[in-house]
């Protein structure tokens, strides 16, 4: 917050950013300067078949099956699903139930880790995996499926899916997330210092099969030094690709982005970037924009490159209940206690949270797995846990200043409390991203974000119920 | 890159668990299951009413200074008629005393003692500050359901039901005379003051011009050398207060804003037209309860809108009602009718000041694209 201008090229630049959100504590000097360590491996696995948004996996392997590290586990169950792959040579120990990190009980694969193996990746396709510049955009588009690749910011939407543009539309302009506005991560900050080649490179890719003519790599101003990788990066890949004969047809920039949360937020960084609003109820797409996280673009780097699927990702392990902190490379599947006594876990935690403390969710138990999607575990003891205690809303209004969709947060809490839908749906609930800011900043402790959500899983089932009846007459 | 080259020939080797932690025991805490986030701003409720009550300080000392001990009875009247109030009457089946903790009451006590006049009996304050949390607030279900601002509710119950008291302006005692307490202050309930004949009675800024057409000086109204209600005298000091509570974000800075501008505005154009008739837009300003309540009364949160927009309207509302009543209306001053009349108006204001959401029209409707 400090910094208000910066210089690119000799000229003062106004950072840009989003109107409204707030300025939480970032917490992320414990972790921000950890170089990535990995993890070793541990002696078993599990693979939930549902760990993003849509269709869940299909297991392809029984129990007794030995598997190499690499190995496709699970297909796709839908055009909405990636696929799974084994993070551990090893054999399958049981294909049934077990506990997700959100608390429900679902199919998962466990897969106990072979300990004479070398574990040396098999990539799906192998060597025979051609050059990423000759595919066509569809094979494209199927290989980051088969790569099992969904957003790694978090919301684990099946990447592919995003590339499939319907009619119409066209990704003008391709946007990479590097915001990383949740406190205490820096998994997203230490790959862009670490690997920017793979960011731009992967990024580089989708670009050029999708057809852009613009990629802007948006990176807050509090990781000046990935910034400053970053654009070395884009002048290294600019010479590379131009030296191989394929020089690139598109604008390729680093954004430098004030702080603030949640301008991570998809909307909020197309906000921040070029000050347009993405329509309500409307994805980016119909701005002819695309958003992808970082992480997703070192994955595909990965994958294209060096045929390795997402078998592994970077998370930040931090907290006070944590304590040798750390940016770890862990394989998917892996317990979170195996994460977390690996840092060191005081026996005085009273919270972990998985992801980021603003939307990151509460873990009941710390035999669940490390998701595709999880960028963080956050272990707090009792000094860091928050207990507020609730008072009556004052209609003081700094949620409002807070909501970054200028919504009326203190009006939906009010109405989600006692549960009218049809005025919630009036004033907007779907629109809210559920990013929290309003309840951070209440001064009374009004769990607002946790009355919203469900309100509006209690309007989803309502319109699903509705739909069932119409087809049934 | 080393940590994600996946054929590097260090591969890491399979380590069974007990070997890679860190010597810590495997917890088996029983883990929190709070919903997030899982972080707060720290800010609260009561700490904001603490904020006010301590932005009040400096005026309080200044109604000390200029009016005696006489100031510190009558507060003190009216903050016990306030939590007594709070603490009998619980609002919403809450365990007693509960609602106290949030400071509102105790705020809205010290409010109501600031606006009486230095003179008016204890008992009176008592039954103001009661009036207020109980008529003003609880009735309406207690904080954050209230309609009108509850100090002002118990300064216009005073003002209905003792209107000889609550008119009666003693002027100001000299620091001689600190330890002066007005006898009047002490009249037993239901009987009348005794006239208070130590002490001269005056007449406010506003009154003297109003009736007899003199104005005050300025100096005297900017250093709250006059005769008015406790708190309200001293503009000079409540600007540098509002100003420091306005900074701190502790109230919304566009309430008092908007009010006085609207004064200043308005008053300029009738005094540009008749600069005999209209008082000059500087004692507009600084007389009367105007400062005191655009700063402590207009922006009680609860009772005003809560939308950015609205605050605007709220207090232009606000700003005409006052100059209208100073100049038109039967009495000299009108800030307390007109915060309690755009407070009757709030939840109107409410419809049409809510912010454009992100992505849709004024009307609501997605942008297109």
């Amino acid at each position: 917050m400090t910094t208000t201008a910066v210089t690119s090229g000799g000229v003062v630049i106004q950072p840009a950013s989003f109107r409204h959100g707030i300025h939480p504590d970032e917490h992320k000097e414990r972790t921000e300067h950890l170089e990535v360590e990995r993890l070793p491996f541990v002696s078993s696995y599990i693979l939930p078949l549902s760990q993003h948004l849509g269709a869940p996996c299909r297991a392809v392997v029984t129990a007794g099956q030995s598997v190499t590290r690499g190995q496709m586990i699970a297909e796709p169950g839908g055009f909405v699903s990636p696929t799974l792959h084994s993070p551990v040579a090893g054999r399958v120990a049981n294909v049934g139930s077990h506990r997700h990190p959100n608390g429900s009980m679902v199919q998962a694969i466990e897969i106990k880790a072979d300990p004479f193996d070398d574990q040396t990746i098999h990539g799906p396709a192998g060597s025979t995996l051609k050059d990423w510049y000759d595919l066509s955009t569809d094979d494209f588009i199927a290989r980051v499926q088969q790569s099992g690749l969904v957003g790694m910011g978090g919301a684990a939407f099946p990447t592919h899916v995003k590339y499939k543009l319907p009619d119409g539309k066209r990704c003008e302009r391709l946007v990479i997330n590097g915001c990383e506005c949740e406190p205490y991560l820096t998994c997203d900050h230490r790959l862009m210092v670490e690997q920017p080649d793979a960011v731009v490179q992967g990024a580089c890719m989708v670009a050029t099969k999708l057809n852009a003519d613009q990629v802007v790599i948006g990176v807050e101003l509090n990781k000046l030094d990935a910034i400053v990788a970053l654009e070395e990066a884009c002048d290294r890949y600019r010479d590379q690709a131009t030296q191989a004969g394929r020089p690139i047809a598109f604008d390729l920039a680093v954004m430098p982005l004030k702080v603030k949360y949640p301008q991570g937020a998809e909307k909020m960084l197309i906000k921040a970037l070029f000050g347009e609003e993405v329509p309500a109820g409307k994805l980016p797409l119909d701005l002819n924009i695309v958003v992808n996280n970082v992480g997703s673009m070192a994955a595909i780097s990965d994958y294209f490159l060096r045929s390795q699927p997402v078998i592994e990702r970077l998370l930040t392990v931090s907290g006070s209940g944590v304590i040798r902190p750390a940016n770890l490379l862990v394989p998917i599947g892996t317990p979170v206690r195996e994460v977390l006594q690996h840092c060191g876990l005081r026996t005085d935690t009273r919270q972990v949270i998985m992801g980021g403390p603003m939307m990151g969710q509460p873990l009941a138990s710390l035999d669940v797995p490390v998701l595709k999607g999880t960028s963080g575990l956050l272990a707090f003891t009792e000094r860091e846990v928050v207990h507020s205690s609730e008072y009556a809303c004052v209609r003081c209004g700094r949620c409002l200043e807070a909501c970054g969709n200028f919504l009326n947060p203190s009006r939906l809490a009010r109405l989600a409390r006692v549960g009218r839908l049809d005025e919630l749906n009036g004033v907007h609930i779907m629109d809210c991203v559920e990013c929290g800011a309003c309840t951070f900043t209440c001064p009374s402790g009004i769990p607002i974000v946790h009355l919203i959500r469900a309100a509006k899983s209690a309007i989803r089932a309502r319109q699903a119920k509705e739909r069932r009846n119409e087809t049934k007459k | 890159m080393p940590p994600l080259a996946p054929n590097d020939p260090s591969r890491p080797t399979v380590s069974s668990p007990s070997s890679s932690g860190g010597g810590s025991p495997p917890p088996s805490p029983e883990l929190l299951l709070k919903a997030g986030p899982f972080l707060r701003k720290g800010v609260t409720t009561p700490r904001l009413m603490v904020d006010v009550i301590l932005g009040l300080g400096p005026v309080v000392l200044a109604a000390i200074y200029f009016f005696g001990l006489s100031a510190i009875l009558i507060i003190l009247a009216a903050t016990a008629g306030a939590a007594f109030t709070e603490f009998i009457l619980p609002p919403g089946g809450q365990p007693r005393g509960r609602s106290l903790k949030d400071g509102s009451a105790v705020l809205t006590g010290i409010l109501m003692g600031l606006c009486l006049p230095p003179a008016i009996p204890m008992w009176m304050a008592f039954l103001g500050g009661a009036a207020g949390i109980g008529l003003g607030k609880l009735a309406f279900g207690g904080l954050g359901q209230n309609l009108f601002n509850p100090a002002l509710v118990g300064r216009a119950f005073l003002q209905a039901a003792f209107p000889q008291a609550i008119t009666t302006w003693s002027s100001q005692g000299t620091v001689a005379e600190f330890s002066t307490i007005r006898p009047s202050n002490f009249a037993l309930p239901f009987m009348q003051p005794p006239p208070p004949v130590d002490t001269i009675t005056t007449a406010t800024p506003l009154g003297m011009f109003k009736f007899e057409g003199q104005a005050e000086s300025l100096n005297n109204l900017l250093v709250g050398n006059t005769a008015g209600s406790l708190g309200e005298t001293c503009a000079i000091l409540i600007l540098i207060c509002g100003l420091i509570l306005a900074i701190r974000r502790t109230f919304d800075w566009r309430i008092p804003l908007s009010i006085l501008a609207t004064v200043g505005i308005f008053s300029l154009i009738l005094w540009l037209l008749n600069g005999e008739r209209f008082a000059t837009p500087l004692h507009m300003l600084t007389s009367g309860g105007l400062l005191f309540g655009a700063v402590y009364m207009a922006t009680d949160p609860v009772t005003s809108p809560i939308a950015p927009r609205g605050t605007i309207v709220f207090g232009i509302g606000i700003g005409l009602l006052v100059v209208l009543i100073r100049n038109w209306g039967g009495l000299p001053e009108g800030v307390m009718y007109a915060i309690l009349l755009m407070n009757a108006a709030t939840p109107l204001i409410e419809r049409v000041g809510q912010p454009r959401a992100f992505g849709r029209t004024e009307g609501g409707k997605a942008v297109a694209s």
